[in-house]
């Protein structure tokens, strides 16, 4: 259901009910370095329904923000998409032109990045930036987008005069829900989001996402919420995607992985984060550090780490497996061996 | 000479009335940021206290205070039950500061690049602890880098911080102020800036440090849950000032402030259930030229009149546990979020 | 009871992973290989340091390439280019390659002494200006200032006029005065920026005086802009002493490529055709000021003196340049 004035101001590409809004083929995005290339995003795949949450989360290094813009086709030189597809409502944005991701930027997908204070131009007003926007994808009656951007504005919990301040004026909190409103402005299909949340704090953090959760459910579009920090996504996505050294570890239903994980990796994730409820019990962590992606080991890529292992896992490179509605990267797992707590 | 026990009665660290006040802006537009205002905070031996709170609450302002960094513009800290403003020449410098060293929050900041990890170790120890000879030092140094966890130490000690890994540097602050054999170890946010999977090895650090090297640290911190894991006592502060204070679990369990109960509802769990309650944005305090009365007032949903004339202080409600809450203190139950 | 995770398991078994990886420990005669490579690999800093090198050599052994004594007025006069006199003689009969070449080290002193003293201030007022703030900056940002705004060369020619008949002392000291501004001002800039750096704070808390920590913890993560800013004044201090000397300030009677030109404006070298006299020593000049300036881009490729964040380990590349001395400045003796 779509509300508000803006209707889709481009009609080249129209999704049929029931076809994934994304489909991610086999991508893969290398850096190239002088000490070799290093590949960051190794054949990742994934499908994305309509207005479906998912949520992607590891560490510094596993390769989420590359994949992020991999998908966005927002990489730049050094790094560079070497293989795999993206298809966006059916069209490859791997192989379209410039011209042609520019009808579908912002007006199909749009992308809101992880600090609101590097985003937004400084000296310009959150209505002038709104105004910009709009103004590159087409829509230049000022009359319309200046109801377009109170309307947004109102969506997010601001008032319309903040149209009028600069990005300094605002708090934190309200810097990241006008770059939230900013990505709304033409009721895209697909948001992607890359740690919105990271530079805020607790109290801020926790409104914002349920802030994010409110307007999906009443616009309708999918959002693709990159974290290194996966209880904030605990509670809001439908499928959460845990990513390790460029590769997918798990993927499945958000409440699966959370109660059951499957891979190694994903079990000592959830067994690092201290609950502030229950009985107080001693934690581990993961010790050590993911590999350097220029030199990857030969077999699995956590191995190094894994308390698990075994000779097999440092044979050979591990696949991906399906286990029901959960895919995982573990040769013990689909033995029902692995078993976190 | 110190009568023995009138040290021990002392708490290990105590500050009266502390503030901190910044002015800011220039000429017609001067103002004052009260940073700090009239905390008054204990801390013992061997237990680690999480001071805990958001972003201008003042928690950081309170580490730097505590380390000499600023300079109180009023109120008095007691290390030892003797006043930080009586410590004048340098021998007396030298030692609060090997008594009170700081770990800092970034670990990419926070170690020199253009030296090697021994660097920091071994001028601290030359520097506090003259007496120990060169080879004496080296002993040393590859004594508490072993102690944290950072081994081989001989060879750890010979890397430049760009071959450590984030967890690695924070190991290596530690050592720094293990070091110098201090007392209270100040940690402002150690493992704010590491990944999640890391931060437990530093946690359990701190532990380990408390319970084996009879060390105290004030833990600071934004993160309740980390701060639940390590501390035994927690203080929460608000726009400078404190709000709550007490056992750790005395205050998670039955929180009396108002704000401790809205930044415990907003904690993510993903073991508990999702409550959508607050339409609380998190929008910051007003520090800057703040008038009297309860900071919390203009977002607490329980306020009454007093609280706009009063500035609450913090009063004891049950054993050991202070909130500095009007209602509070008037014995009404308490539950705004 | 909860089952422990998998990760407790292992622990209690002391099995878990996670050693520390051996990293490599550079070597001091690897850290100079790699600054050699890093020289080699790019061609303007070649070019430039094969020409520093050059001069060196001729300044430091002149007699090596010219038989002749520059000063001695043996020969015939205003004779062209001939196998005897490569670049022919002057109106005295003063063989001109002989001078060239004899100019040389009179030239590189007053452009390397001037250069390091000139460094030496900017680093001493810059730094401290920026790093200890309050009354010390006002005052000493005050004097850089002041000197900054002065437009230095007709400073220079007032200085010059007014003091008795200076030689290369009194020209060093003038042009260090008056040239030293310029990387003051960038190096307290630059050391306004990484004031804040945690470990200058760390180093305080653990209570290092102020000045220990400007010269132990500041400097050497400067090392890039104080080489740049020497490389920099080097260049302009050759072309200021130059032309000090082609008007006629300094000792005339001294043999160095300024007073070269001094003589042949007087001799009117350009209209009698004796084209040499004038064009050698320009020319000289000018491809010591283009090697200062090569190498100074050198350095400006090679490593990053700007205020972004070095990437470390090309950091590293550079101060081994440096490193002996930080070996001792650095508590750490073994190695």
């Amino acid at each position: 259901m779509r509300t508000g004035q803006a209707e889709r101001l481009d009609a080249g590409w129209v999704l049929q009910p029931g076809q994934p809004v994304l489909e991610v083929r086999d991508l893969s995005v290398c850096y190239r370095t002088k000490r070799g290339d290093v590949l960051a995003v190794d054949n990742v795949s994934f499908d994305l329904a309509r207005s479906e949450f998912l949520g992607i989360v590891g560490e510094s290094g596993c390769g989420k923000s590359t994949l992020l813009f991999g998908i966005a086709q927002l990489l730049t030189p050094p790094a560079e998409i070497t293989g795999g597809s993206v298809r966006f409502e059916g069209a490859n944005l791997v192989d379209l032109s410039d011209s042609q991701l520019a009808t579908i930027r912002w007006k199909k997908l749009s992308v809101v990045m992880q600090s609101a204070m590097n985003a937004l131009n400084p000296v310009k007003t959150i209505g002038a930036q709104f105004t910009d926007a709009m103004r590159a994808h087409g829509v230049s009656a000022r009359q319309e987008i200046a109801e377009r951007s109170a309307e947004v504005l109102r969506m997010v919990g601001i008032d319309p005069q903040h149209l009028r301040s600069y990005p300094h004026q605002l708090s934190g909190g309200m810097r990241q829900r006008s770059m939230i409103a900013m990505a709304l402005l033409f009721t895209p299909d697909l948001v992607i989001m890359d740690e919105p949340t990271s530079a805020l704090d607790v109290v801020a953090q926790r409104s914002l996402m349920v802030q994010i959760k409110e307007l999906q459910q009443q616009l309708g579009f999918a959002i693709i919420f990159v974290t290194h920090d996966m209880s904030l996504v605990s509670h809001f996505s439908d499928r959460l995607m845990v990513m390790y050294a460029g590769q997918v570890a798990e993927l499945g239903p958000t409440r699966r992985v959370f109660d059951a994980p499957l891979h190694p990796y994903s079990i000592g994730l959830m067994d690092a984060f201290p609950s502030i409820r229950g009985p107080k019990v001693p934690l581990t962590g993961i010790p050590g550090s993911p590999p350097d992606l220029a030199r990857p080991p030969e077999g699995c890529r956590f191995a190094p780490r894994c308390p698990m292992v075994t000779d097999q896992c440092r044979q050979r490179p591990v696949e991906l497996v399906s286990i029901e509605d959960v895919q995982v990267r573990c040769l013990l797992a689909g033995n029902g061996v692995v078993r976190g707590d | 000479m110190t009568d023995l026990s009138e040290v021990a009665a002392q708490p290990l660290l105590r500050t009266e009335g502390l503030t901190k006040h910044f002015r800011i802006g220039g000429g017609l537009h001067r103002q004052t940021l009260h940073a700090v205002d009239d905390v008054s905070l204990e801390i013992g031996d061997r237990e680690i206290v999480a001071l805990a709170g958001e972003s201008g609450s003042g928690k950081s302002t309170i580490a730097r205070l505590l380390a000499r960094i600023y300079q109180p513009t009023s109120g008095e800290i007691y290390f030892q039950g003797k006043p930080l403003s009586g410590v004048r020449s340098r021998p007396d410098e030298l030692r609060y500061r090997s008594d009170v060293p700081m770990v800092f929050q970034d670990p990419f900041g926070s170690i020199n690049p253009v030296f090697r990890v021994s660097h920091g170790v071994l001028r601290s120890l030359k520097l506090h602890r003259p007496e120990l000879s060169a080879d004496e030092r080296t002993a040393e140094a590859r004594r508490v880098f072993d102690i944290v966890g950072l081994s081989p130490a001989a060879e750890v000690l010979n890397r430049y911080p760009y071959e450590l890994s984030g967890g690695q540097r924070q190991r290596v602050g530690f050592a720094q102020a293990l070091a110098m054999r201090p007392k209270l170890i100040l940690a402002d946010e150690p493992v704010s800036m590491l990944d999640v999977s890391i931060r437990i090895g530093l946690l359990n650090l701190m532990k380990q440090l408390r319970d084996e090297q009879g060390v105290s640290i004030l833990y600071i911190t934004h993160d309740i849950a980390s701060a639940r894991y390590v501390a035994d006592r927690l203080i929460v502060m608000y726009a400078g000032q404190l709000a709550e204070a007490g056992p750790i679990e005395d205050v998670l369990a039955a929180p009396r402030h108002p704000y401790t109960q809205l930044l415990l509802s907003a904690v993510p769990d993903p073991k508990a259930e999702l409550t959508l309650g607050a339409a609380d944005r998190g929008e910051p305090p007003r520090v800057i030229n703040p008038t009297p009365g309860c900071r919390f007032r203009f977002r607490c949903p329980l306020a009454i009149a007093e609280c706009n004339e009063q500035t609450p202080k913090l009063l004891e409600l049950s054993p050991g546990h202070d909130a500095a809450c009007l209602v509070a203190q008037s014995g009404a139950e308490v539950k705004a979020f | 009871m909860a089952m422990p995770s998998i990760y407790e398991a292992a622990a209690t078994e002391g099995l878990l992973p996670g050693a520390p990886q051996p990293g490599k420990v550079p070597s001091a005669g690897q850290a100079f290989g790699r600054i050699w490579k890093s020289i080699r690999s790019n061609k303007k800093a070649l070019a430039g340091a094969v020409l520093l090198a050059i001069f060196t050599l001729l300044a430091i052994f002149p007699w090596a390439i010219a038989r002749d004594n520059p000063s001695a007025e043996i020969y015939k006069a205003s004779l062209g280019p001939s196998t005897a006199h490569l670049f022919g003689t002057t109106s005295y009969g003063q063989d001109l390659f002989a001078q060239a070449v004899w100019g040389t080290r009179e030239t590189l002193i007053i452009a390397v002494v001037s250069g390091v003293l000139s460094t030496f201030l900017s680093v001493i007022m810059g730094l401290a200006a920026g790093y200890l703030g309050g009354a010390w900056d006002s005052v000493l940002n005050f004097i850089t200032d002041v000197l900054l705004v002065v437009p230095t060369f007709p400073l220079l020619i007032i200085i010059v006029a007014y003091l008795p008949r200076v030689g290369v002392p009194g020209l060093i000291l003038v042009l260090v005065v008056t040239g030293y501004s310029y990387g003051a001002r960038q190096l307290r800039a630059q050391t306004l920026s990484v004031r804040s750096r945690d470990y200058l704070e760390a180093a305080r808390v653990r209570g290092e005086r102020r000045f220990y920590v400007i010269l132990v913890e500041i400097i050497p993560s400067m090392t890039s802009l104080i080489v740049a800013t020497f490389l920099g004044t080097a260049v302009y201090n050759v072309l200021a002493a130059a032309g000090l000397q082609f008007l006629g300030f300094g000792d005339p009677s001294s043999v160095s490529w300024g007073t070269m030109l001094y003589w042949a404006q007087n001799n009117e070298a350009l209209q009698t055709d004796q084209y040499l006299w004038a064009i050698v020593p320009g020319a000289l000049i000018g491809l010591l000021g283009a090697a200062f300036a090569l190498t100074n881009y050198a350095f400006d490729e090679i490593s990053n003196p700007a205020l972004a964040r070095v990437p470390l380990s090309r950091a590293r590349r550079l101060n081994p340049v440096l490193n002996p001395i930080y070996r001792r400045l650095s508590a750490n003796r073994s190695s």
